[in-house]
């Protein structure tokens, strides 16, 4: 396991959604250059874990600690430049916008992210596709998309939402290469992931969320000797 | 002779639709970009252009600054009360009902006009044409007064310079993709608050930049903007609320459009953009160029 400090360092994370008290104090550690996953039930606050970690939720309680910086103070247009980027659930990607545009839209903010024709390297259909608008893709190509303009950004975290949702099954294996080469480039990952099978062949270490915090830890390892308590609490 | 109508009045009335249509696209237009992006509707447009014709007259009348200075400074003047009225007020309605934002500038526009009465009365001071654009030229089938030919030509270019803007630049992608999705963008890292302030600027600027160039063609009078808003309204209803490219096009259609009417029916002329609006709204709810919710 790691020795190093956390990069990402989660406290009593209480969050709420109007006067819905959805997080009742997560505990949670990110380490450098480590794939993290979510895992629980529908509606357990694993989204809006990251949600509020990224500050979109600003209604939230704790502390949240990123590379020696305090999140919990910085307005919603900061996050970001702190060195942390978010992949929503719905992926964002904006209809009025060209896939080019979609693409460098978020601002650069810290050197060491892809360039442009790296990208393309790596997402062949994108650059093919490239004047088109962004919601003309597929729904595997805008998920390629809403990761990519995200590693164009020069991030240390990537929060990713259910990459894998609806999607094909070849499409969900390129998304695991993906998330498999971001790693051996040094990305540290926080993933959300219904798709435990998915889950458990690009992540490192899991935290099981019921009820709004955090039940259980586990390194991949110890994944076959927990297969009793995820079959009680996921029902996989 | 077409349809019983002398050509010179046929064109005559269609020039006046023209240059009525250049003044809503160019207010609709700023209307639209307020709206697509702050969700508020701003009633204090007709005001702002006001207050742009104003700029241009006090400039004139006491510091002896004349049309080509003003045409820059009337907008930067109306564009810099529009940033401070964002930050100082609009800034704290977007979190609540949208209906505040639209009693706020409609209160606004009330007191702005009430103030501009107070001083100015309602009887109208004239501006004059820039010896520049003074005079006509004959067209062989019409007189075209060259300060409506400017008009129409100068409106032109700013909104296809505005949509081109939009449409084309970084700052533009930052604007339709905040449109969207405002909280995503400022995820991202944009200063999403800024963007905001500097829009209803914009927007503003425009209104401004329409009530200097109208200066010399209608009378600068207090009145002058809550004339126009309204027509402006119908404009953006039927081009599709928050729609760039329908406000333009639409604010020279229905200025065609009450001209013509004024040749072949002139009863109507005051009424046909709201018929329009009422047709347009019954058979596309959303408007000609919006997108259906």
């Amino acid at each position: 396991m790691n020795s190093a400090a956390p990069l990402l360092s989660v406290r009593g994370l209480n969050a709420w959604y109007g006067e819905s008290h959805a997080l009742h104090g997560v505990d949670l550690d990110v380490f450098p250059s480590e794939t993290v996953t979510l895992l629980g039930r529908n509606g357990v606050g694993k989204t809006t874990t990251l949600r509020a970690i990224m500050g979109l939720i600003r209604k939230r309680t704790g502390r949240i600690d990123f590379d020696g910086k305090d999140l919990m103070r910085l307005p919603l247009h900061r996050t970001a430049h702190a060195g942390i980027g978010f992949v929503p659930e719905e992926r964002g990607i904006f209809a009025t916008l060209t896939v080019d545009e979609n693409l460098i839209l978020p601002p650069v903010v810290a050197p060491g992210g892809m360039s442009v024709e790296e990208i393309f390297d790596l997402f062949p259909n994108l650059k093919e596709r490239r004047n088109s608008p962004g919601t003309k893709l597929s729904g595997g190509e805008q998920q390629m998309l809403a990761i990519a303009r995200i590693l164009r950004t020069g991030v240390k975290v990537l929060l990713l939402d259910e990459p894998t949702e609806g999607l094909a099954p070849v499409i969900v294996q390129r998304i695991g290469e993906l998330l498999a080469a971001l790693k051996k480039r040094g990305m540290t990952v926080l993933l959300v992931e219904q798709n435990f099978r998915f889950a458990s062949r690009v992540a490192d270490r899991f935290y099981l969320m019921e009820h709004g915090k955090v039940m259980a830890e586990f390194p991949v390892g110890e994944l076959n000797e927990r297969m009793t308590l995820l079959h009680d609490v996921l029902g996989v | 002779m077409i349809f019983g109508i002398p050509i010179q009045a046929f064109l005559g009335q269609l020039l006046v639709g023209l240059i009525n249509g250049s003044f809503y696209a160019l207010l609709s237009l700023g209307l639209a970009i307020i709206f697509g992006l702050l969700r508020v509707i701003n009633f204090a447009h007709g005001a702002q252009y006001m207050l742009g014709a104003f700029a241009g007259y006090l400039l004139l009348a006491h510091l002896g600054i004349g049309y080509w200075p003003a045409l820059i400074l009337a907008p930067l003047i109306v564009g810099v009360t529009g940033i401070i009225i964002e930050r100082l007020a609009l800034s704290r309605l977007y979190d609540i009902d949208p209906l505040y934002g639209l009693l706020f500038t409609f209160g606004l526009a009330l007191v702005l006009e009430g103030v501009f009465r107070y001083y100015f009365g309602v009887s109208g001071n004239p501006y004059p044409v820039p010896p520049l654009l003074a005079g006509g030229t004959n067209l062989g089938f019409m007189f075209l007064p060259i300060y409506r030919g400017w008009v129409v030509v100068a409106s032109l270019v700013i909104c296809i310079g505005v949509w081109l803007a939009i449409e084309k630049t970084k700052f533009g992608s930052y604007l339709r993709a905040a449109t969207e999705n405002p909280s995503l963008v400022q995820a991202f890292g944009v200063n999403v608050p800024l963007l905001l302030t500097l829009t209803y600027g914009l927007g503003a600027a425009l209104a401004g930049l329409a009530g200097i160039l109208a200066a010399p063609v209608y009378q600068v009078s207090p009145l002058m903007g809550s004339n126009l808003i309204i027509v402006v309204f119908a404009v953006v209803v039927v081009g599709g609320m928050g729609s760039i490219l329908g406000a333009i096009v639409t604010g020279y259609m229905l200025g065609l459009a009450e001209g013509l009417t004024k040749v072949f029916y002139p009863e109507a002329s005051n009424i046909v953009i709201f018929v329009i609006m009422a047709i347009v709204l019954l058979v596309r709810p959303a408007g000609l160029f919006g997108k259906d919710a």
